[in-house]
């Protein structure tokens, strides 16, 4: 039992301490010493996740549910330990878009909608104010008990009125605190040195507080752990205390599903938002978080059981509420220094999350609730104000106050009611909605503004019907029917057994519906159309935030502005002088004397929009540097052009792959192109061989000869008459090869001259028949030629034509048997072409040489008998009547002849009369 | 008894020559104008040495080549290639399939004989 005035006294010491801590905090960071640049303080105020709920309430619920307070605290614990990369890659989005909270977060994100950052607000809100409740009522009851208005079993028995209600001067102190150290000046990155200072401390007193209270329970009251756990397991009420009860009540579905909440609280929670990413000064702090914070949780959690333990033995189960025992169990042992003690480290608990709540709230109700108000109803009169800075620090303080006195309203008259006491984990549930669009915005590009807005709509909606409706009707304000009856008497409606799904507590069935509708509506809604160039831009830089780097991405602004316009839109919100020290500041860093120098190009704009961005959110400052500059709304693909380092990749990598096909294409060409040159080659070298070959073959019989008869003067006369006819027959052959080498070589590189002339076919073939009419004597053959009295005309080269006939008649001639030889010559025509056949009565041509003998230098035929002759032809004569656009062919069967066709076109062909 | 000399060539004008050579050296003459002509004349008369063309009709040189030297019973014979084509690996082919010599056409008219004296004396 202890006097009023000493704890409102000691209460207003404490709060004094903390004034001083802050103001402290805030002039050594105005001196640019920060106290909080360091990885400890960053950790301790992290632990402002503790609150009056942990500091009383985890006592309460280990006696009533054993280990099952625990969830609580391993989600922050997993959450840090494996997410720590998501809550950086915030911190990183949060600094290089300035962004002040967790509304402004999703507003940027999704295209500065200023209704997404209004609906977060609201979300917050709703969800918040009811927690600050529950940390007043904490220091409410405390305050109640240690007074000693109470009874026997330590139940608060009056409550005074609330002019006399201390609880009411703690809130408003509060309110003054948060004032002063939440909004001293606009500062465009929303960092509070002083209060986090502040925070950190109030962290090492609710911890110490707490240890104490434990330790002094654990070995003071009792021997220790041993001595407390032989005590409960003797006591076969207690035995729930020690057992893992929450598996087997509510299943690991109910466990998962809690640190899942946990987890996405420590992340989403707006307090947490502001001190983890808001207010952190270095990335590098995460790291030491990252254990550090875990092992506050730990050490805040030793004694808990012990306590429960302890104080169940000491009142027994059922009489004395358990979330007192931190106070109760010194004061049944009338140790008042203790339990004044205790009473401090719970206020700090309870007026460090105040405090941080309410800034970080008060942030988003001015900037996403209040400023977009404003600059819709009366945005003209506006923009025509001096100076705002005011108008934005009046706008803070009010919504501090009035989430405060909120907050102490719904204390008041919500009481002992389940709404208020259960609030804990419902305001938690509440804030998970966040986590979709947070999560999903920083990770996937698809998300747009309506999934984000649908996402949270239908979460909020759901979280609403599943846990705030039931936890009035539980608190006896709304008709409890709905509850047991679902809603219209629908069972399928019933709000803790949504369609039917029971089994599972309210907050696991709550979190399952709400988020699977939130993150169905956001992807689905999301999927729905393409986004547009404002979020496919947001999307990149939040998306691909470590790829970018710090460096100020490219901006959208594509007109030019003024600086002289642009400096006082920024100043009317920030102050002139600040205003003036940013843009001198930044000239500096581009290497300028000072802010006249400035050029209003699009990086300015960007830095202009930012500098808004800190102090009235991005959806705001964007609204007001479109007053005067002139933006060029641009395309999705514009900006993915300008921005989308991805879709830069991914038309790169296409470039690449389409060159790598081309590569591949051109590589197959030029492997079947060096396959032909190849061939070519082969060919080349067999026709040079052949060429060789041919040479070198009379050369052999001229050189054996004339060197023969050099030598030997003896050589009678009719062997050198013989020899020197071989000489001069192998010269003949020596230059007929020569020439049709070169005839050869002319009309396939498209050299040979061709002389047209209309011929008449049957002059040409009767001149060619009394050419060789000699040879055909020799041998003894007859030649029989048939022709039309008239054929067309033909337009072609006459000689050529002419050797054509030679070599077929001559060829015949070379191979008739002698003396029995018969050839006949057709020619015939029809209205398209003309045809001639020579047809002989040698040897024939066996099927696999018929080819053969078109090729160069293969001559078919016998060989012991065979004439000579260069093997050339053949092949010269089918070039030529190909390249009058006929074909030359041979049909034999071996033992019965051979016939040496060929039939040109008759194109612009006349008839001979 | 003198030496005979097989002559196996599809040039006529060439056979004449090599013939008239070959006479002039006092050696007795057979004629072969294609390659299964060379094979029978080889294993009918067992000549002391073959001037062969590399390409003849039905059998190239180098096939007879082969058959001679395949055959224990020609061990005897020598044969002395004769081509037209004058490329490196068509010597070494010759050589490879155990031929005693080899010349290129057109060949010095004394060369081949001093040759053919050459092999003829081992």
């Amino acid at each position: 039992m202890l006097p009023g005035w000493l704890i409102i006294g000691a209460s207003f010491a404490y709060l004094l301490l903390l004034f001083a801590v802050a103001y402290f905090g805030d002039r050594r960071a105005d001196e640019g010493r920060s106290i909080i640049a360091n990885p400890w303080v960053f950790s301790l105020s992290l632990a402002v996740y503790c609150t009056a709920w942990t500091y009383f309430g985890s006592v309460g619920r280990a006696a009533s549910g054993g280990t099952w307070f625990l969830p609580t605290y391993l989600g922050p614990t997993l959450g840090l330990a494996l997410a720590w990369l998501v809550v950086l890659k915030m911190i990183r989005i949060a600094r290089s878009h300035r962004i002040t909270s967790i509304a402004d977060f999703v507003a940027s994100r999704y295209g500065k909608s200023h209704l997404l950052g209004g609906l977060v607000t609201v979300i917050a809100v709703v969800g918040i104010v009811p927690y600050i409740a529950l940390q007043l009522k904490a220091i409410s009851s405390g305050y109640a008990l240690l007074i000693g208005e109470h009874d026997s079993l330590f139940r608060v028995e009056s409550q005074a009125g609330w002019w006399q209600d201390g609880t009411l001067y703690i809130a408003l102190t509060l309110a003054a605190f948060t004032v002063l150290f939440g909004t001293r000046h606009l500062d465009t990155t929303e960092r509070h040195e002083g209060m986090v200072a502040a925070i950190a401390f109030e962290s090492v007193v609710k911890l110490a507080a707490f240890l104490a209270v434990g330790i002094y329970v654990t070995y003071w009251l009792y021997d220790g752990f041993g001595d407390l756990y032989a005590r409960a397991m003797a006591a076969p009420e207690l035995a729930n205390v020690l057992a893992f009860d929450g598996v087997g009540r509510l299943g690991y579905g109910g466990w998962f599903a809690h640190v899942l909440l946990a987890m996405l609280s420590i992340i989403f929670l707006p307090r947490q938002f502001q001190i983890a990413v808001v207010e952190n000064v270095n990335e590098q702090h995460l790291r030491r978080a990252t254990w550090a914070f875990p092992a506050y949780l730990l050490l805040i959690n030793i004694f808990v059981i012990p306590i429960a333990i302890g104080g169940l033995l000491h009142f027994g189960r059922g009489t004395v509420d358990p979330d007192t025992f931190v106070l109760t169990l010194p004061m049944a042992h009338d140790n008042a220094a203790l339990a004044l003690f205790v009473f401090i480290g719970g206020l700090s608990a309870a007026t460090g999350m105040v405090i941080v709540e309410a800034i970080a709230l008060s942030t988003m109700v001015c900037n996403d609730l209040v400023m977009p108000m404003l600059l819709h109803s009366r945005r003209l009169n506006l923009a025509g104000e001096r100076d705002l800075t005011g108008l934005l620090l009046g706008i803070r303080r009010g919504a501090i106050v009035g989430l405060l006195l909120l907050g102490y309203l719904y204390f008041r008259l919500a009481g002992e009611a389940y709404a208020l006491v259960s609030i804990g984990l419902i305001s938690f549930a509440a804030v998970a909605q966040f986590a979709p669009a947070v999560i999903g915005g920083m990770y996937w590009r698809g998300g747009t503004r309506e999934g984000a807005l649908a996402g949270l709509l239908s979460g909020f909606v759901v979280w609403g019907y599943t846990l705030m409706l039931p936890s009035f009707a539980k608190s006896g304000w709304l008709d409890p029917g709905f509850l047991e009856q679902g809603l219209f008497g629908l069972a399928w409606l019933k709000p803790e057994q949504l369609f039917g799904l029971a089994g599972w507590d309210n907050i696991t069935h709550a979190l399952f519906w709400s988020l699977l509708a939130n993150i169905g509506a956001y992807v689905l809604v999301s999927l729905a159309r393409v986004p547009t160039g404002a979020e496919a831009t947001q999307g990149a830089l939040f998306v691909d935030v470590f790829r970018r780097g710090e460096s100020p991405p490219a901006s959208f602004w594509r007109s030019g502005a003024e600086v002289r316009d642009l400096v006082p839109v920024v100043a009317r919100f920030l102050g002139q002088r600040r205003t003036e020290d940013a843009f001198g500041a930044y000239a500096r860093t581009h290497g300028l004397r000072d802010v006249s120098e400035l050029k209003a190009d699009p990086e300015l704009v960007h830095f202009a929009e930012s500098l808004l961005a800190g102090a009235i959110g991005s959806a705001s400052a964007r609204v007001m540097v479109s007053t005067v500059v002139q933006e060029e709304p641009l395309g999705l693909g514009e900006v993915m052009d300008i921005l989308d380092e991805a879709s830069q990749v991914r038309a790169y990598s296409h470039k690449l792959e389409e060159k790598s096909r081309a590569l591949e294409a051109a590589t197959a060409e030029l492997r079947a192109a060096n396959e032909q040159l190849k061939e070519l080659d082969r060919l080349k070298d067999d026709f040079m061989s052949s060429v060789t070959h041919e040479l070198r073959t009379p050369l052999t019989s001229i050189r054996a000869f004339s060197e023969m008869m050099a030598e030997d003067p003896d050589i009678d006369v009719e062997d050198r008459q013989r020899f020197l006819g071989i000489i001069v027959s192998e010269t003949v052959r020596l230059t007929r090869l020569v020439n049709q080498v070169l005839d050869m070589a002319k009309i396939e590189s498209g050299h040979a001259e061709w002389h047209n002339t209309d011929i008449d076919m049957r002059e040409l073939v009767q001149h060619s028949v009394d050419a060789t009419m000699q040879l055909f004597r020799d041998r003894g053959a007859e030649v029989a030629v048939h022709m039309p009295a008239s054929v067309p005309l033909l337009r072609a080269d006459h000689d050529r034509l002419l050797q054509v006939m030679l070599n077929l008649l001559s060829n015949a001639a070379k191979f008739v048997p002698t003396g029995a030889g018969r050839v006949e010559v057709t020619l015939s025509c029809d209205d398209a072409r003309v045809r001639v056949d020579v047809r002989d009565n040698g040897p024939g041509i066996p099927p696999e040489q018929q080819p053969v003998v078109f090729q160069k230098f293969r001559q078919g035929g016998d060989e012991r008998s065979r004439p000579q002759g260069t093997g050339l032809g053949l092949p010269i004569s089918r070039q030529i009547v190909e390249h009058f656009g006929g074909r030359l062919w041979l049909e034999s069967v071996p033992g019965e002849g051979a016939t040496f066709s060929f039939e040109l076109p008759l194109a612009s062909a006349a008839a001979v009369q | 008894m003198n030496k005979k000399v097989l002559i196996a060539d599809d040039e006529q004008n060439i056979v004449i020559s090599l013939e008239f050579l070959m006479k002039r050296e006092g050696y007795e003459v057979l004629l072969a104008n294609d390659g299964d002509e060379a094979i029978q004349r080889i294993r009918a008369d067992q000549p002391d040495l073959v001037l062969l063309d590399v390409m003849m009709p039905k059998k190239s040189g180098f096939e007879v080549c082969q058959e001679v030297k395949a055959d224990p019973a020609l061990a005897a014979v020598r044969i002395l290639m004769l081509t037209a084509k004058g490329r490196d690996t068509e010597v070494a082919k010759g050589l490879a399939l155990g031929a005693d010599a080899y010349m290129t056409k057109p060949f010095s008219t004394r060369e081949l004989v001093d040759k053919v004296r050459s092999l003829l004396e081992q």
